[in-house]
Order: C-alpha cells, then sequence, then structure tokens
C-alpha cells in the first residue's frame, strides 16, 4: 500500500531512539561511570576499574533488558487487549491477570501473617514472589480461557476480567487487615514495580517467555486487523473467532504475566503506549502497529527507568509512580492536540 | 425468462427460521423458498420485526435455519467451512466498522482476508481487486482518507467496496440505505443494480424503501404476516401483495403510482 516509505522513516528514528534510550539508561545510574567505560563494558573489552564492569554488567544491562522486554511486552499487550475488546480503555490486565499475580504475591508475603509464620521469615526473597506470582497470573490465565471456551460474548469475558480482579482485591485486602507494617510495606513495594535487582537468570526466563508471548501476537496480525472491522465481518471473511480469541488471550497472558511475575505490576505503559503509537503511525494495520507499539513501549520504559534512577543520587524513585507522572501529561497533551482518539 | 435459463446461485428450500431453545423453538417465519439467478438484484422488504435480519443471518451461514435448506449452488450452505463460505459470500452489515481508524484503502483491503497470506499481506491481483472494487464504488478519492472523516454515505459506498474486493459471487447487505438522504438512497440502489448487470453479481439487500426497491431490483422478497412471497415486482403488485404489507387503517399502497401513503 502507500504510505511504507513513510513508515520505514518512522521506524528509521524510532530504532535510533531506543538504541539512545538503551545507552542513556546504562550510563546512567546512583554511580556514575564514564561513557567510555560503559562502552567497553558492554562491548566485553577493558575497563579501568572492575566495580565499572561488575555495575554494568551485573546490574545496569540486566535492569535495561528488563525495561525493553516490560515496556514492549506489556505495550503488545496492551494494543492486543484493545483491539480484542475494540475498546480504548483496554490494557494488558483487564484480564484479571495482575490481580492473580498480586493475590499470589499477598499470599506469600501478607499470608504469613495471617495464616501464622508458615514462610518462617518475615521478609521474603525475590524468587519466591516471581513464583508466587507466575503462579497467580497463571490461575487466572486458566480461570479466563475457561471462561472463554464457554462465553460467546467477548465483552462478557472483560467483565468477568474484572469480576476476577474484584474478588482478588477483597482477597488482598482481608489478608492485609491481618498484617503487619513491615510485610504490608514489602507488598506495597511490590506493587509499586521495580526493574532493578534482576538476576541473568531471571532475564533469560523473561526473554523466553517474551520472544514466545509476541511470536503468538504476531501470527494474530492478520486475524487482528480482521476485528478491526467488527466480529461479524471477521466471521464472514473466514476468521475463526474463537480460535484467534484464544490466541490473542494466550499470547497477553504469557506476556503480562511474565512481566508482572519479574517487575511486578507496571501500569500505564500497557494502555498509554498503543495511543501514543497510533498518533504518529497514522495507520491501523497491526503488521505496523505491532513493531512500533514494541519499540514504543520499550523506550518508554527505558527513559521512565532512567528518571527513576534520579542519576547520581541513592534514590530510585517507584517506577509506577515516573510511568504515569511521564506519560499521562504526555497522553493527555497528545489528545488534546490532536482533538482525537485514534482507535 | 431469465429466471429459467440462468443457473441459480443462492437457494432456499422451504426453509424455516428461528431461534432453537431447550423446550420450544421459537420460529420467526417459515415456508421461505426461492431461488437468485446469477446477476439478479433483490429486495428483502418487510415490517420491522417480520424475521428480515433473522432470514438473512440464516442466508450467509451466521445461524442455522430451523427446518429446510440454503444452497449456494448446488451444495447446502452447512457443507461449507467459514474460509469456503468467505469466497462464496461477502455481507455489507448495518454496523460501522469497529475502528473508526481504519482508511478507506486499508478497510477495502481486509476484503482480500481470505486471498491473503498469514500476515495479510496484499500480491499484485490482490491491489488490483481493490482498485477494481473502488473504481466500481467511486471511492478512489477517498482512499487515503479515515473512516470518521467519512459521511454515512461514504462509508456505504466504502462497505460496499470491500465486499467487492472480497471477490464473490453473492452479496448480502443489511439495509444499506438506512441513514441516508433520498440521493443517496438512489444512488446505492443504482450502485448495487450495476454491479448486478455488469459484474454479474448476486446481490440480496433488506430495505425499508419499498418504492425505490419496486423500481430497481429484478425480484423482490416480500415478508408479510401471512407468508414470505417471491417474485417480480410488477407481479406482485398484480397480486396486491403490498396492500396487505402494513396495516391498512395507516398505511395505503396505491397500485397505479406504486406509491404508499398515510392515511389521515
Amino acid at each position: 500500500m502507500q504510505a511504507t516509505t513513510t513508515y520505514k522513516k518512522a521506524f528509521i528514528v524510532l530504532t535510533l531512539l531506543f538504541l539512545l534510550s538503551f545507552l542513556l539508561n546504562v550510563s546512567l545510574g546512583s554511580v556514575s561511570v564514564p561513557f567510555d567505560a560503559v562502552i567497553s563494558a558492554l562491548v566485553g573489552g577493558d575497563v579501568a576499574k572492575e566495580t565499572w564492569r561488575f555495575i554494568i554488567l551485573e546490574y545496569r544491562l540486566p535492569k535495561a533488558i528488563t525495561a525493553i522486554l516490560a515496556g514492549g511486552g506489556l505495550a503488545v499487550s496492551g494494543l492486543l487487549m484493545q483491539t480484542l475488546f475494540r475498546n480504548p480503555l483496554a490494557g494488558p490486565f483487564v484480564l484479571g491477570l495482575s490481580s492473580g499475580a498480586s493475590l499470589g504475591v499477598a499470599m506469600v508475603i501478607l499470608g504469613a501473617g495471617a495464616f501464622g509464620g508458615f514462610f518462617g521469615g518475615t521478609l521474603v526473597s525475590q524468587w519466591s514472589l516471581v513464583v508466587a506470582s507466575a503462579l497467580g497470573s497463571f490461575l487466572v490465565l486458566l480461570a479466563v480461557l475457561a471462561v472463554t471456551l464457554r462465553v460467546k460474548d467477548t465483552m462478557a469475558i472483560l467483565i468477568i476480567g474484572l469480576m476476577f480482579g474484584s474478588v482478588t482485591a477483597a482477597v488482598v485486602a482481608v489478608l492485609s487487615y491481618f498484617s503487619n507494617a513491615e510485610q504490608l510495606q514489602q507488598y506495597v513495594f511490590w506493587s509499586f514495580g521495580s526493574l532493578g535487582n534482576q538476576s541473568w537468570p531471571g532475564v533469560s526466563i523473561l526473554t523466553a517467555c517474551s520472544i514466545i508471548g509476541i511470536s503468538i501476537s504476531f501470527s494474530c496480525v492478520k486475524s487482528l486487523n480482521a476485528l478491526l472491522l467488527g466480529e461479524n465481518y471477521a466471521k464472514s471473511m473466514g476468521l475463526q473467532i474463537k480460535r484467534t480469541t484464544l490466541g490473542i488471550i494466550l499470547a497477553t497472558s504469557i506476556l503480562a504475566g511474565s512481566i508482572t511475575a519479574f517487575a511486578g505490576p507496571i501500569a500505564f505503559v500497557g494502555l498509554a503506549v498503543p495511543h501514543i503509537t497510533r498518533q504518529y503511525f497514522k495507520t491501523a494495520n497491526h503488521l505496523v502497529l505491532l513493531p512500533a507499539v514494541l519499540l514504543c513501549g520499550a523506550v518508554l520504559l527505558l527513559l521512565c527507568d532512567t528518571v527513576a534512577q534520579l542519576p547520581s543520587s541513592e534514590y530510585t524513585l517507584p517506577i509506577n509512580a515516573i510511568t504515569s507522572l511521564i506519560g499521562a501529561p504526555v497522553v493527555i497533551w497528545l489528545l488534546v492536540r490532536k482533538r482525537k482518539l485514534f482507535f | 425468462m431469465k429466471l429459467k435459463n440462468e443457473h441459480s446461485v443462492l437457494t432456499a428450500k422451504d426453509l424455516s427460521i428461528g431461534y432453537p431453545k431447550k423446550s420450544e423453538n421459537t420460529l420467526v417465519a417459515s415456508q421461505i423458498s426461492f431461488s437468485l439467478p446469477q446477476g439478479s438484484l433483490t429486495g428483502l422488504v418487510g415490517a420491522n420485526g417480520i424475521g428480515k435480519s433473522t432470514l438473512l443471518r440464516t442466508l450467509t451461514g451466521m445461524q442455522s435455519p430451523l427446518s429446510g435448506s440454503v444452497q449456494l449452488g448446488e451444495s447446502d450452505i452447512t457443507s461449507f467451512t467459514p474460509f469456503q463460505l468467505a469466497n462464496q459470500l461477502s455481507v455489507v452489515l448495518t454496523e460501522p466498522p469497529a475502528s473508526k481508524n481504519l482508511s478507506v484503502i486499508e478497510l477495502i483491503s481486509l476484503g482480500r482476508q481470505p486471498y491473503t497470506n498469514w500476515l495479510g499481506t496484499l500480491s499484485t491481483t490482490d491491489k488490483k481487486a481493490v482498485l477494481d472494487a473502488m473504481e466500481a464504488t467511486e471511492t478512489r478519492a477517498l482512499a487515503h482518507r479515515k473512516c470518521f472523516e467519512l459521511s454515512d454515505g461514504q462509508l456505504q459506498r466504502v462497505a460496499i467496496a470491500r465486499a467487492l474486493a472480497q471477490d464473490t459471487p453473492i452479496i448480502i447487505l443489511d439495509e444499506p440505505t438506512t441513514h441516508l438522504d433520498l440521493y443517496h438512497r438512489a444512488y446505492v440502489l443504482k450502485l448495487l443494480k450495476k454491479l448486478a448487470s455488469e459484474k454479474k453479481k448476486t446481490i440480496l439487500f433488506s430495505t425499508h424503501e419499498i418504492d425505490l426497491a419496486i423500481q430497481l431490483t429484478d425480484t423482490l422478497l416480500v415478508m408479510a404476516p401471512g407468508g414470505t412471497f417471491f417474485g417480480e415486482p410488477c407481479q406482485l403488485i398484480e397480486q396486491g401483495l403490498f396492500d396487505g404489507l402494513f396495516p391498512k387503517e395507516t398505511i395505503h399502497f396505491d397500485k397505479k403510482t406504486v406509491r404508499f401513503s398515510i392515511k389521515k
């Protein structure tokens, strides 16, 4: 079709922006490391100080990769959900995945108080949070898939997802009521989301999950485009709605579930990035939108994480606060300027 | 006449339509029989709630008949997979596209989905079909406009272009003239007439524009409280079918002028 050249240009700009924000993200942090040392650490050359190399390779690089995967993955699942439910308000967590994850984590952290020190120590390790969160989202995924197979109406799936969210929030509230301050603080910190403190094995598991999720998303591109006309038109063009719905939900669950497991419930990116992307790529074609959203999400989360680091200070602000602080004004500005919500 | 010469593309045999329920089926209409030859334009008329949409849904395979059969060419519609059906039959629905962010050319290109690869990329044949569809519906000038920028009349032409791009022998339209002014109603119906005669499409559309339909269609399918009738417009007028279409105390049909009028 037309405009392939303009898309090419936009993609080149976006890729450059991506590389830039990646380098920026890796170069800045609480410890200042000279830029040439950052580069040589990344390409495996000699670094003046061993601590610098350690900081770059064992802390900042896994964090940056997590930011890329989480930003891209959440944005893609947001796009999938918005198209599936034909609702611009949908995001990666409308199916209740983050609620499932938070329930899992709440069970481990807060449940320790409620059920009387079952897990021994008061503070819980990173890995048990990952497992609990993954388990929580997986159970919700199974529930949603079971519902999808029974319910005919896509909107009903949306409502049922919201109901799952309410139920889990209620359980978490009950658990919180019986917990002590320390446990509550740990739970609240988890719910802020965090990209740091990732181990390389963790990052590789997240990478594998992201690749699977994104591959399934790409295999749905044609069906997603058909859904832009509505379910009845899609059916009339030979689309098998149930199979498509299952594929889209599976991709979203794998992406959003694994990201929540490792980085916590990162809000906003999944909802906002598809809208930001649609403003620049003036198309509804998922073949263009999907890679664009992937890159945009990665860029946004990399930049947000760079800000959250508060360069040259010891503080790291909660990533969830930063994504909304930066993202919300951007979305408002875009919508006011264009006076039109593209969907 | 040509009804006998050309083979029929869409046939209904003793069709009963409605909704299956556990205890008792909800029957909407029964004993519907007709056959549409290739290249014919047929209007489906009847009062609100008489079952036009249910009939169209049954004819497009979106719901199954309670009894009787729908045949495409020689084979029963139930023997088609959704994909095979998409090669036989395209639709224009009353609902607008879910995404208004689609550009006209993107929307029309979606009609090529039954033919494109897994990514939906368009081949030269696909592009030509899209272009032809735009030519036929005079939508080429709109190609890069977004759906939210279009008027109802333009949107209807684009929807018809998408169905044309799907390149099926049969096109079924659900009330393609609603929301349109008199000029655009006539324009759309004349366009359908042209597509039927020039492109040899078999077209069935439901409508409330009975006077326009009487003037333009080859055959009419009339759903009345007393049953469903099929025939050429003049025959049906002769039979006095339109007199009983609406309650007589409110609507009067004048055979000579072929017009409905409101009784005062």
